[in-house]
């Protein structure tokens, strides 16, 4: 009973290690490829950090916009960061997760300025939380990042 | 109501400054969330149920915000700045915050 006991201690997560870098793998990539279509699709949209609207004269219509995106990694990815963990350096299994989660939630920003009609974005500011990290129950581990600006309509 | 995170609403004179106003709410996510939340944890992705919880919760605390800028007679918020922090275990705060202004158009 003991040896099968350690059998399904070491195949049980080694399968979810397998399923996690599979289907991990193929949903992380066709993320970022919405991504990079709808990133595309936002490029005539101007984004700036910058505490000052230029050109404020010329202004018709501002107000803030946001978007919010909380992303979880996949089995194998939180795996690879327990062991790096151990031996210390760059995470870089966490460094894709947190730059897709900042990606996603600008481009919900963005897409919030495009149906109010917006051209440009101005003084982003990007923010990460971490409610569910912090949270204990769940130990997934995920991105909280949040973007917000103020949107402005030429006129 | 005129929401900016810019110190001055472009376009716009500010006539007189009402002082801070601010909202905040604090959420509990519910274990059926979390357990969702496990799951994707296997496979990866987005947690919206969580993205959902704090994009409810974040409009909250600005119709708070706003319905503080309102009792004070102000028509606009700038400057507006969030935070989020984890109270406890399982419990988000999202607190929003700004200067209630009156505006007025033209520069």
């Amino acid at each position: 009973m003991d040896a099968l006991g350690a059998i399904a201690g070491i195949v049980v997560p080694l399968a979810l290690v397998a399923l996690g870098y599979t289907i991990g793998r193929v949903r992380e990539g066709s993320h970022i490829k919405s991504l990079e279509q709808r990133e595309a699709s936002f490029a005539d949209i101007v984004v700036t950090d910058l505490k000052t609207v230029p050109d404020a004269d010329n202004v018709a219509v501002a107000q803030l916009v946001m978007g919010e995106a909380v992303i979880a990694t996949d089995y194998f990815k939180s795996f690879a960061a327990q062991l790096r963990n151990l031996v210390g350096g760059e995470v870089l299994s966490l460094e894709t997760l947190a730059r897709r989660a900042r990606r996603e939630a600008v481009v919900r920003m963005l897409d919030q300025a495009r149906q109010m009609g917006a051209t440009e974005v101005h003084n982003v500011r990007l923010e990460t939380s971490n409610v569910l990290s912090a949270g204990g129950r769940s130990k997934a581990i995920s991105a909280e990042m949040f973007a917000y600006g103020t949107a402005i309509i030429r006129g | 109501m005129i929401l900016v995170n810019t110190e001055s609403v472009p376009g716009h004179r500010i006539v007189e400054t009402k002082g801070l106003v601010q909202g905040n709410t604090i959420r509990a996510k519910h274990v059926g969330r979390d357990i969702a939340a496990g799951f994707k944890n296997l496979i990866g992705g987005e947690l919206s149920g969580y993205t959902e919880l704090l994009t409810e919760s974040r409009r909250q605390a600005i119709e708070r915000m706003m319905a503080q800028a309102q009792q004070l007679g102000a028509n606009a918020v700038v400057n507006v700045r969030f935070t989020t922090s984890s109270v406890t275990q399982g419990a988000a705060e999202l607190y929003a915050y700004g200067t209630a202004v009156v505006l007025e158009q033209g520069e």
